[in-house]
């Protein structure tokens, strides 16, 4: 966590004179999964030593209000608080299974690096994660595919009950509708606390109880989960 | 596959009378270091070995019967085969388990004139044969300070059937069995499957939903030191 969103404090001082790489980007992201949704989408450009999240390293509070509840503000603060440019939520909302938000623009300024993260939802803590992508300086149209993380803050549990807030067990909703009820809840016998690449979720096929609120024939997916085009103009 | 690879031995035929004493030059070395991070949720990975070997060594081909170093590695995390091949010229193993969401750094450091290729591999310990790595990845021509990172995904060796039963599988998660010479599996080393779990309907396995992954299980940082 120590390297979440550390500013170089020598490249805030002015002391290496990087050329000024002014770049206009136009991003575009598909939602590749069966039967998820993605929350609110966060594209952040910053410099190379930022980052929205590391694997093999904790959570930062932020990112952990984004795996757990969507919620995007506070990891968007800290990127444009440390002289990172944004396009927070350019979907509007919702981006469904089989959805693509495109023509997002961006004018990178003197950030080098892009990061783009939103929850994978209906899951407890689970969001696609682009960590730290060095744009090419040359013009041209550039596709990446995006793997779902787990943010290692919070047990497995594919209960729906409406918690989002950081800590407070449980999934917020199954947007599609398509969730299930009274589910007693899968025992998640990780003690991996890091982020890490999501195992999966289980989900059963009873909407009425089972183990899982979440339908195995919907809720399941295999990375990648997003499609990025980035067009460097 | 490591095994089929030739050594290449020296062809020094320089036998005239010449007294001149030559001092051979010191060696030059060369230092790599290897991170690598446990992507899973609840696989440790077993003590990793790291090899330094000639360029066209592999050590395992997709599609292709898994040697039975590798398969020492795979059911049972056992490295010292790999380790005792010829055509491996250094190696260094981990210091344990890797731990899932841990990291460790390993270094090896090497005469510039054998820096060629490196692979490394480890176990999924609570499974029956599924193991990750690096397979012959050229580190020839690294700068100083150059880094590489990169992730990698299971495979399953393809030699023990993926029964997930009492007493079959090494990890914590069982206890059971490593290593055995029976291969009543496909016998190809291919892209894992994934696991099934007893919550999922394979009534006789001992693994729960936080043994399930999914790619990649593995990150790796390689960076030239010196």
């Amino acid at each position: 966590m120590k390297r979440t969103l550390v500013t170089a404090s020598l490249m805030a001082a002015g002391l290496f004179s990087l050329p000024t790489l002014a770049a206009d980007i136009e991003v575009s992201v598909t939602n590749l999964t069966h039967g998820n949704h993605f929350t609110p989408i966060l594209i952040a450009a910053h410099d190379a030593d930022s980052h929205l999240f590391q694997v093999g390293t904790e959570a930062s509070a932020a990112l952990q209000k984004m795996a757990e509840g969507g919620d995007i503000a506070d990891l968007d603060t800290a990127v444009t608080g440390n002289a990172g440019v944004t396009s927070a939520n350019p979907a509007m909302g919702l981006l469904a299974a089989g959805a693509n938000v495109s023509g997002v623009m961006l004018d990178t300024g003197d950030n080098t690096h892009l990061s783009i993260v939103a929850m994978v939802l209906p899951t407890n803590d689970a969001f696609m994660g682009l960590d730290g992508w060095e744009i090419p300086t040359e013009a041209g149209t550039y596709t990446m595919y995006v793997n779902a993380y787990d943010a290692g803050t919070e047990a497995n549990d594919e209960i729906i009950n409406g918690g989002g807030m950081s800590g407070v067990p449980g999934i917020p909703a199954a947007p599609g509708g398509d969730g299930g009820a009274n589910g007693t809840g899968v025992m998640d016998n990780s003690d991996n606390s890091n982020v890490h690449t999501h195992p999966g979720v289980l989900g059963d096929m009873d909407p009425a109880g089972g183990m899982s609120d979440l339908d195995s024939r919907v809720h399941r997916w295999l990375n990648p989960v997003a499609k990025v085009v980035v067009t460097v103009k | 596959m490591l095994a089929a690879a030739t050594l290449l031995t020296a062809c020094g035929d320089d036998n005239d009378d010449d007294t001149v004493v030559v001092t051979p030059p010191a060696p030059v070395m060369q230092t790599f270091t290897v991170t690598v991070t446990n992507l899973t949720a609840n696989q440790p990975m077993s003590p990793v070995i790291l090899a330094s070997h000639a360029s066209d060594a592999m050590l395992w081909n997709a599609g292709e019967m898994a040697s039975e170093a590798l398969e020492k590695i795979a059911e049972g995390g056992d490295t010292a085969d790999i380790a005792a091949l010829s055509v491996i010229n250094s190696s260094v193993n981990g210091t344990g388990l890797l731990m899932p969401g841990m990291s460790e750094t390993l270094t090896l450091t090497l005469d510039e004139a054998e820096v060629a290729s490196i692979s490394l591999a480890t176990m999924l310990v609570n499974t029956n044969d599924a193991f990750t790595g690096i397979n012959s990845y050229t580190i020839a021509g690294m700068e100083v300070d150059a880094t590489t990172a990169m992730k990698f995904m299971a495979y399953d060796a393809g030699t023990e059937a993926n029964s997930e039963a009492k007493g079959s599988m090494p990890g914590p998660a069982d206890g059971g069995e490593g290593f055995n010479a029976i291969r009543d599996d496909v016998d190809f080393v291919h892209i894992h499957p994934g696991v099934i779990s007893m919550y999922d309907g394979l009534a006789d396995s001992v693994l729960d939903a936080s043994h399930r992954f999914d790619n990649p299980v593995l990150a790796v940082t390689i960076m030239r030191t010196e």
